[in-house]
């Protein structure tokens, strides 16, 4: 096949991968915008196979099928709570396939005896760094995410001068792989460049993880794009860099949902936990704990109700439960919608694929900013294994760590009920006056358990 | 140097492109964004199955299958996930009775 229409059908591709992001403009196009991605991929792989340089299908057949095998299993069988981790799993993936890539160009080069211009070389480097960073820093989030290692920030003395010396030693060894030409150098700069993404992502801890999979994201997008450098090869660079562009809006978006730069996240020593904070000053004899009996005739003479969902809600799978108080709400004519926080959870948009699982349809998921002014109309506002994100100290203390970080204003709302297991901090490691307010009920307990005998009492009564 | 100018033109225009097309979407969507977008990023796809097919070398042949492999995870899974969650936030559906 001549190159022009190689090439041709990959601008095609990169078209469609466009049309795919924009399709997710909307939840009704979305399907389709991601089905046309899917499909600009497939030309891109099937066009490539044509290419003249290959002259034995087994390995790439044999690829192909471990890869197709354990990609759809994993999508199959991933439950949605488990969301976060496999998309940082995919996205090391991705990564580490760049890395890869880049360094089958480099072998390629040196077999047919063609010398590697200083544009391929540096990008080969770049690759194998951030690729290698890309790789190792998801298989740690991963296991953060999954429970496999300590989702506390692990931080030690003098870790970031271990961290630069690292990010400096892949530097070198890329510099010498550039001189020397010799393939043992890019081995010794991903490896360094390996153990980086793993210094890296260690002392990062739990509700900090949508930045960093955000971050993740943006690298694998970049990674991808350093190997278009290398091949020369355009659909490459335009889906690395839309990719890239992806995971830095979302990197933000987090970042400024937290009112922290990502300097600050990724070395600030955020969440650990922070000894002796004055609880017993903001709860002490304040905090009024209630049933569920109570709060059932509480929400019996709403007219509004707003529910604010956090990663406790996805730790006890309680959306199900959720969803049922919301139909039996609403078949008593009470108003029902949800608060969503860009944090919540541990990925972005986390907690709207939580509810939307359990059929709750979208225009009641409500953004921060949209919902944030109807609070004052609120009767009621149930907020189920959120913390941080509520606590009106982001507001009135400006040295609590969550200074300035804008926040779902619950407090605003005639009576807060808090479903919570214990009084226990949250992230930020700092005690939450909103449970100690006039206004506030504590339902101690799970939170599917609790919602369940919610609706149990509004079905009794 | 010529093609290096290009290729830097089009990685430019398409940041651009990038960031026009992300920031219209909604929050609600930011997981599948990640998801798909993901997915986009495995299109390293194509660099992988050109090195496991060309023979070079051993190393070649064995680094190229592993690459062509995790790639593949990557596309396969990165945009089947996606689907799935997207056809959850599709209307009308009937109640699912999808207790986990």
């Amino acid at each position: 096949m001549p190159q022009a229409i190689v090439n041709i059908a990959y601008l095609i591709s990169a078209t469609l991968f466009i049309f795919a992001l924009k399709g997710l403009s909307h939840p009704r196009t979305a399907v389709r915008g991601n089905l046309l991605g899917a499909l600009g991929m497939l030309i891109a792989i099937v066009v490539t196979l044509m290419d003249k340089a290959i002259v034995s299908y087994e390995l790439i057949i044999l690829g192909l099928l471990i890869g197709a095998v354990v990609g759809t299993i994993s999508a199959l069988k991933v439950p949605m709570t488990s969301m976060p981790q496999m998309v940082a799993l995919f996205n090391g993936f991705g990564g580490g396939a760049s890395t890869l890539v880049a360094a089958l160009a480099f072998i390629e080069a040196m077999e047919l005896g063609k010398v590697m211009g200083t544009q391929e070389t540096v990008a080969t480097v770049a690759s194998g760094i951030i690729g290698a960073v890309t790789f190792w820093g998801s298989l740690v989030a991963f296991a953060k995410l999954e429970g496999l290692i300590e989702e506390r920030p692990i931080r030690y003395k003098g870790e970031h001068f271990v961290k630069v010396l690292f990010l400096l030693a892949s530097i070198v060894f890329g510099v010498i792989f550039g001189t020397e030409r010799e393939m043992n150098y890019y081995w010794y700069l991903t490896a360094s460049a390996s153990v980086l993404g793993v210094l890296l992502t260690i002392p990062i801890g739990g509700a900090d993880m949508p930045v960093v999979i955000s971050l993740l994201n943006s690298y694998s997008g970049l990674a991808a794009c350093a190997t278009g450098f290398v091949l020369n090869n355009n659909v490459l660079i335009i889906s690395g860099s839309l990719v890239g562009a992806s995971g830095i809006i979302l990197t933000n978006l987090m970042c400024k949902a937290m009112n922290r730069s990502l300097l600050n996240v990724l070395f600030g020593g955020f969440g650990e936990i922070v000894a002796g904070a004055d609880e017993d000053k903001v709860y002490g004899g304040k905090i009024k704990s209630a049933t569920p009996e109570e709060v059932a005739m509480l929400l019996e003479n709403a007219r509004r109700v707003v529910i604010v969902p956090g990663y406790g809600m996805a730790v006890s799978q309680a959306q199900f439960a959720i969803r049922d108080l919301m139909k039996i709400l609403e078949s008593k004519g009470i108003e029902v919608e949800f608060a969503i926080h860009p944090v919540a959870g541990r990925m972005p948009g986390h907690m709207n694929v939580l509810l939307a699982e359990a059929n709750i349809p979208y225009e009641k998921l409500k953004e921060m900013d949209e919902i944030n002014p109807t609070f004052e109309q609120t009767d009621v506002s149930i907020v189920i294994g959120a913390n941080d994100v509520v606590n009106p100290l982001a507001r009135t203390d400006s040295n609590s760590p969550i200074a300035g970080m804008p926040i779902l204003d619950v407090d605003k709302s005639k009576t807060v009920v808090v479903i919570k297991r214990s009084l226990a901090p949250g992230f930020a490691g700092i005690p939450n006056p909103l449970f100690a307010a006039d206004n506030t009920l504590m339902l101690f307990g799970d939170a599917k358990k609790m919602v369940q005998e919610l609706i149990n009492a509004l079905k009794e009564s | 140097m010529d093609t290096f100018i290009s290729a830097l033109t089009i990685f430019v225009l398409a940041l651009f492109v990038g960031f026009e097309v992300i920031t219209k979407v909604p929050p609600i969507l930011h997981t599948p964004l990640m998801s798909g977008s993901n997915a986009i990023s495995g299109i390293t796809i194509i660099g992988s199955l050109i090195a496991a097919g060309a023979k070079y070398t051993t190393l070649a042949s064995v680094l190229g299958v592993i690459a062509v492999a995790f790639a593949t995870i990557n596309v396969v899974g990165g945009f089947l996930v996606t689907h799935r969650m997207l056809e959850m936030f599709q209307k009308p559906k009937t109640d699912r009775k999808s207790e986990k």
